[in-house]
Formats: C-alpha cells, sequence, structure tokens
C-alpha cells in the first residue's frame, strides 16, 4: 500500500477530529484497554512532575547566571599587598589614583576589623590575624557607566606596584558559565522528557493498535476510513496523555511551591523555583504531553492502518 | 468484473478471465470444492483484495482506481458475512449491528436497531456481548449488521459453514427476503442442499469455480 493512499489522515483533518465532539460515541469502539491506560496516565504524570522540575531548574539557573554577572559585575575591589613600612604610601597612592579616575563614584578603605571578620572563617576565631601580614583591600563603587579596569589596572602597576585590581572577572565568569551550563543541561532534560513521553506513548499507542488489530479490520470491513478509525485511538491517548501530565504537573508544582524559601534555604537551593509569571511556564506541560501524544498515536495509527486495506 | 485475474505474490494465478455482473434483485451461490478460491472471489468483490488483471468495477467506480476512502464508501453498499463473523467483544449485540452507522457518523437510528433484531429474531440478545452468542445467533448478527446501511449488495462467504440444517434455512430465509427487496446476494457454499433448497423459492444462478475459471453451473443441482 502506497503511503499517499492515507493522505486523509493529514495532521489538519486529524486535529479537526479530535476537536470535535463525539456524540455518536465513536470512540467506543476502540475497547477499554485496562492496564495500558492506567500506565500511560502514571507514566505521562510522572513525566510531567519532572518536567516541572527540569524547567523550574532552567529558569533558577537561568536567573542565577544573570544575577551573579550582574551583581558580581558591580563589585570591584583594590588589594595591596605591600612591605609594612610603604603600605600607608601605597594606600594613600592608591586612593589618589581611583579619586582621580573617571567612572569611580566612591572608594572606601576597609577598616582592619572588617578584613579580620572577613578571614575569621578561614582562620578560625583563636589566630592572632592583626600579627598576620594581611593585605589592605578598598572597596571602589562604579559610577554610570563604569571605568576603563584595563587602563585603572595599568596605572596602578605604575604609580603603586603593590595594588592589585579586582573585577572578580576571573571567578565570575566559571560560576556564570556553569550556571548557564545548568540552563542548558535542564533545557536537555526538558527535551529527553519529551523524547522519553513521545517514545512511552508510541509504545502504548503500538501496543493498544497491535492489540485492536481485530477490531481495525472489522472496523474497515463494514465501512470505516481511515481517519474515523484514527481519530478513536488518537483521541483516547492525546487525552491519557494530557491529563496524566495535568496530574504530574499539578504534583510537580504543589512540590516546587512547598520548597523551602529562599531566606531558610540560602545556598544553592536560593531561587529554585518559579516566580511570578513564571508559575505559567509548567501550564504548557500538559499542552505538550498533548501534541506529543497525538503525534506519537497519529504515527503509530498510520503504521497501523497501512497493513490493513 | 471484466477478465479479472488474481494470484497471490508471484505466484501462478489462482482465479482468471473471470466475469460477471451482479445486478440489483439477483440472487448467485457460488460454489466449487475448498482452496478453488471462492473467499478470494468474494473479497475481490468488496475491495479487500485488487485484481493482478482485468477490470472491477462496482458503482460505476473502476476499484483498482479507488481510495482508501473511496473503498471505504463502497464497503457500506456491500454487506459482508463471514462463515466467522467478527464482532467487537467489548459492545453489546445491538450497538454492533448498529457499528456501521456508528462509524459512519450518522445517528444511530435505533426503531431501525430494533426493527433489525426482531428480523433476525434476536430481539432478547440485544443487550448481550457477541461472545455470549451461538454460532447462529452471530451469524444473524452479522446478517444484520451486514445490511443496516441497506446496502446494494450482500456478499455471503460460507455462512452456514458451521451452522445446523434448521439454522442455515432461517439464515437462507433472511437472505432471500433481503433480495426481495431488489437487493443482489451472492452466496458461497458449497452445500447443495442448501442450494437446491434455495431454488425452489428464489430464482437463483449457481456460479463455479473450477479451474480457476468462473463457471455457471448447470441444472444438475
Amino acid at each position: 500500500m502506497k503511503h499517499g493512499e492515507l493522505k486523509s489522515l493529514d495532521l489538519a483533518a486529524l486535529w479537526q477530529g479530535l476537536r470535535r465532539p463525539d456524540p455518536m460515541g465513536t470512540d467506543r469502539v476502540v475497547p477499554p484497554t485496562g492496564i495500558t491506560a492506567q500506565l500511560t496516565v502514571f507514566a505521562a504524570a510522572a513525566m510531567a512532575f519532572l518536567a516541572v522540575f527540569a524547567l523550574a531548574l532552567a529558569l533558577a539557573t537561568g536567573r542565577l547566571a544573570e544575577r551573579w554577572s550582574n551583581e558580581l559585575a558591580q563589585t570591584v575591589t583594590v588589594r595591596i599587598s605591600a612591605p609594612t613600612e610603604q603600605m600607608d604610601q601605597q594606600t594613600a597612592t592608591v586612593m589618589e589614583v581611583l579619586r582621580t579616575t573617571p567612572g569611580i563614584a566612591d572608594a572606601k578603605q576597609l577598616p582592619d576589623s572588617e578584613v579580620e571578620k572577613l578571614l575569621e572563617p578561614w582562620f578560625g576565631p583563636d589566630v592572632p590575624v592583626e600579627v598576620l601580614p594581611i593585605p589592605r583591600l578598598i572597596e571602589v563603587s562604579e559610577a554610570g557607566e563604569g571605568f576603563d579596569a584595563e587602563a585603572l589596572r595599568l596605572r596602578l602597576q605604575g604609580e603603586a606596584p603593590g595594588a592589585v585590581l579586582d573585577d572578580h572577572t576571573r571567578w565570575r565568569e566559571p560560576l556564570v558559565r556553569a550556571a548557564g551550563r545548568l540552563r542548558v543541561l535542564g533545557l536537555v532534560s526538558l527535551l529527553l522528557i519529551a523524547a522519553t513521553s513521545g517514545a512511552m506513548i508510541t509504545l502504548a499507542a503500538k501496543a493498544a493498535l497491535a492489540a485492536n488489530g481485530q477490531v481495525i479490520r472489522v472496523l474497515r470491513l463494514i465501512g470505516a476510513r481511515d481517519i474515523t478509525i484514527a481519530t478513536a485511538f488518537v483521541r483516547r491517548f492525546t487525552r491519557r496523555a494530557a491529563a496524566g501530565a495535568a496530574i504530574g504537573t499539578v504534583l510537580g508544582m504543589i512540590a516546587i511551591w512547598a520548597l523551602p524559601s529562599v531566606d531558610e534555604a540560602g545556598g544553592f537551593l536560593t531561587g529554585l523555583g518559579f516566580q511570578g509569571w513564571g508559575w505559567l511556564w509548567p501550564v504548557l506541560i500538559p499542552l505538550a504531553a498533548g501534541l506529543i501524544g497525538f503525534v506519537a498515536t497519529r504515527s503509530a495509527a498510520l503504521r497501523m492502518l497501512r497493513e490493513v486495506r | 468484473m471484466q477478465n479479472l485475474s488474481f494470484g497471490y505474490g508471484a505466484s501462478e494465478p489462482l482465479l482468471a478471465d473471470m466475469s460477471l455482473s451482479l445486478q440489483p434483485g439477483s440472487f448467485h451461490f457460488l460454489t466449487g470444492p475448498s482452496g478453488s478460491g471462492k473467499t478470494t472471489f468474494l473479497r475481490l468483490c468488496y475491495a479487500d483484495l485488487l485484481p493482478r488483471s482485468g477490470r472491477m468495477i462496482a458503482f460505476g467506480q473502476d476499484v483498482s482506481q479507488l481510495s482508501r476512502d473511496g473503498i471505504a464508501a463502497l464497503r457500506r453498499k456491500v454487506g459482508v458475512v463471514h462463515q466467522d463473523p467478527q464482532f467487537l467483544d467489548h459492545m453489546p449485540v445491538a450497538d454492533n449491528i448498529a457499528l456501521p452507522q456508528i462509524v459512519a457518523g450518522g445517528p444511530v437510528d435505533t426503531d431501525v436497531i430494533r426493527d433489525l433484531l426482531d428480523w433476525v429474531q434476536l430481539r432478547q440478545h440485544g443487550g448481550a456481548l457477541p461472545p455470549s452468542l451461538s454460532g447462529g445467533e452471530r451469524q444473524r448478527a452479522a446478517l444484520a449488521r451486514a445490511v443496516i446501511m441497506t446496502p446494494e449488495l450482500v456478499i455471503a462467504d460460507e455462512p452456514t459453514g458451521n451452522l445446523d440444517w434448521e439454522m442455515s434455512m432461517r439464515l437462507l430465509d433472511l437472505l432471500i427476503e433481503f433480495n426481495q427487496a431488489d437487493k443482489a446476494v451472492l452466496f458461497a457454499t458449497h452445500d447443495l442442499n442448501l442450494i437446491r433448497a434455495a431454488k425452489q423459492r428464489v430464482q437463483a444462478r449457481v456460479l463455479r469455480i473450477a479451474g480457476k475459471r468462473l463457471q455457471l453451473a448447470g441444472a444438475d443441482l
């Protein structure tokens, strides 16, 4: 049988068939499949649950990357490591350089007590930090468009050799890159979940179609059109996939909502979840599951019908 | 059909050079030994198989040129009853009889279903599931399903093969009654007694498949 002979089963026609109500109960011609139906719903629900988390991860890592990028870009410090006798002089030189550099709003030397506080977690409270040769830190606030970091770095090198400008680029970039990769992983996970769902529904639909080979032959024999037969199967699997996914999505959203809040959790979990309009994204999951069910079952039905004249 | 030949795959033709025209109100028996190709011949008639050569014209259309939807439309004009009729076992008998109406998307006429159940004497089995029916009851239910769309032709492929004489006669009576409404019947059987009994009551022609060809059987039946 030629492929073209099933052209009446094009997507548009099938979609129309799917949207039409079924007052005649045409779908009844497909027998209930019991455990297969329940497994399809369960699998769609489980996949949707995972998809909610993958989506949340993708969105959260996107936000994280953006936040780190923005926040760290605004934090610049100058570190001065110089012999004790030159420390004050170099500090004064650096402050003067910073004061005269365009794009810098404010430069403030961190008091020793604050520097010691920063180091305390590393050395512990008992180590006499004050006797160690600790560098001085100057916190720089950018103004407007910011400053030319390379030019400032060269000036400092010339006028205060012990001063190092640290705009955190070196450690910010890997973090931003890591967050970006996490987002990609989240999106890849979503694609894998979609593909797995498609494969699962295809298998379930193929099993149902194979089990109902006799039904299909009887229906063709009494004059049923391909569109009628395919719609009965497609409608059933599309609904199962969408219904299962809706259940899984709701459960996933509840689980995300119930995650500890930002303040309580902190750390890595900070911001994992949906914010504002972001809560609408998961609504797409049942729709996508329905679409996957539709396409997968249509494809399986086409293959099956090709074998029946 | 005109000069029609058919064979499975690349094998020798099973049927060769067959020509036949079925007119409204005609009643034909088709006989022949087992394996002679009776079922194949009937399958060609409802486009379940396509001829290797020759032409098969049904209701003015060349069957070989029909699309799948065209074949479906053809089958709504041709009722088929098999020796071992198949039903949708999860649906009651009445719904199985209504199946052609259901899949055609038209309204299910409950009066027609009731009349058909009465006609084939299955009124009390309308709500039963097909597996609970006896062989004769299944054949009658299949006949009711075959005629619900008031087809122009009913093809019966050895429908009495598994039935006793009394049940065979009942089924034959129903087919004769259907034929009297100016409808064509093509009835495959190797039961010569049934054919003799039928010829007492209806003007039937007897066709025989022998040596791959279709012959008009003589009066020796």
